[in-house]
């Protein structure tokens, strides 16, 4: 027997050309930035080992900082347009990003101060 | 994507039961409930690898002097150009998933077929540029290294051993290099004890960490061929949604993404 009272989520999902035509113009503004950080962090990475500040801690640090904010940029839009979870109910974001966010910085941290100790092995 | 989850419903409708909460399918919850413990592990790998990072910061091999080799440029030196171009491999063919969700999400058929296959396309092609990434950082430089006793390697240039390349940039040669031509050893490509760039450590990471996220690659093509053939027989024409598709497509991000944090942490930073 088919039960009636089970929602098809899945089903719900469907939508028009023209809500097609602005989704695919979505995507394809994503693609765009995604590519355009992807060339700056390249550019960057090749530039700036010529320039020869290698010795300029300070900078190197600046550097390796905007890496990873371009990386988190990248990871955004991925997440949220690629992967839809943008889209998704609130509770359920918070579900998916709260405990990994929790556990991963939490490693990060421990790790970090262990690795700049000044007790060497 | 949107569908119920865009519908107003209050707290207490939708916490009632008799319905999934987040409006979200079974399926599609528990890939993402996978995706998260598999993130985990890759964040297990990519932490231990700040960790050492940090720690033999002084004599970490530098990229740019160990991943420069482009296929048919074998005279020329370009850093991270062929990484850069793998990322955007990736990139692309995340592109092309999304592309057939939507499609999926018109039950157009023609369009999913399409872009899934240029997304299968896509992911061959990064695993073939992965083992050439691999069997060239195997083989190593043309004339190998010089253990310098502290953890870093010195690149020879020529093929006498007379000029070579520091860590720090610097190029030594005459009787400086004559010396060290002497008294310390040659190691040539790099495996999981030896490593000719510097320290064997970072052999190990390269090899577990794009060696996992090739695996993860290698599956996700395979998935991906799989429904690609489903799709093919017009099964999810008579399931009436392309729901399939939009489950490995979760996969295929999800790889792009692990890949995003790699090519960062493993190559840029």
């Amino acid at each position: 027997m088919k039960r009636d009272d089970i929602i098809e989520y899945s089903l719900h999902n469907h939508h028009s050309e023209e809500e097609g035509v602005k989704k695919r113009k979505e995507i394809w503004k994503v693609t765009i930035i995604l590519s355009v950080i992807t060339i700056i962090e390249v550019t960057m990475g090749i530039m700036l080992g010529k320039v020869g500040f290698l010795n300029d801690q300070a900078a190197w640090d600046m550097i390796k900082l905007a890496y990873i904010g371009l990386t988190v940029v990248k990871a955004g839009y991925i997440i949220m347009t690629f992967m839809h979870l943008g889209e998704e109910r609130k509770p359920l974001r918070w579900l998916i990003l709260a405990p990994y966010m929790f556990f991963a910085l939490y490693l990060l941290f421990f790790l970090l101060v262990e690795a700049n100790a000044d007790v060497k092995i | 994507m949107a569908g119920e989850a865009t519908q107003q419903l209050t707290t207490k409708e939708l916490w009632a039961g008799k319905r999934s909460p987040f409006s979200i399918s079974y399926g599609k919850m528990m890939m993402w409930f996978f995706l998260i413990s598999d993130a985990l592990t890759f964040t297990g790998f990519l932490a231990s690898l700040a960790f050492m990072r940090v720690y033999f910061a002084d004599v970490w091999p530098i990229t740019e002097n160990i991943f420069y080799h482009f296929p048919f440029f074998h005279h020329t030196e370009l850093p991270l150009l062929y990484v850069a171009f793998m990322t955007f491999i990736l990139i692309i063919s995340s592109v092309t998933m999304v592309l057939a969700v939507e499609a999926g999400h018109r039950m157009d058929k023609k369009g999913v077929t399409k872009w899934l296959f240029l997304t299968v396309i896509g992911g061959a092609v990064f695993l073939g540029s992965q083992a050439w990434e691999w069997s060239t950082f195997i083989q190593g430089s043309e004339y190998g290294a010089y253990d310098m006793g502290d953890g870093t390697m010195g690149r020879i240039l020529n093929e006498e051993g007379t000029e070579i390349l520091m860590r720090d940039g610097s190029v030594v040669t005459g009787a400086e290099a004559a010396d060290i031509k002497s008294t310390q050893r040659v190691v040539k490509g790099a495996n999981l004890i030896e490593n000719e760039y510097g320290l064997p450590l970072y052999a190990d990471f390269f090899f577990f960490i794009t060696g996992f996220h090739g695996t993860h690659v290698l599956s996700g093509v395979i998935i991906n061929l799989l429904i690609l053939l489903r799709v093919r027989k017009g099964e999810f024409e008579e399931t009436g949604h392309y729901e399939m598709v939009e489950k490995v497509g979760l996969y295929w991000h999800f790889i792009d993404l692990v890949w995003v944090f790699v090519f960062t942490f493993f190559y840029l930073v």
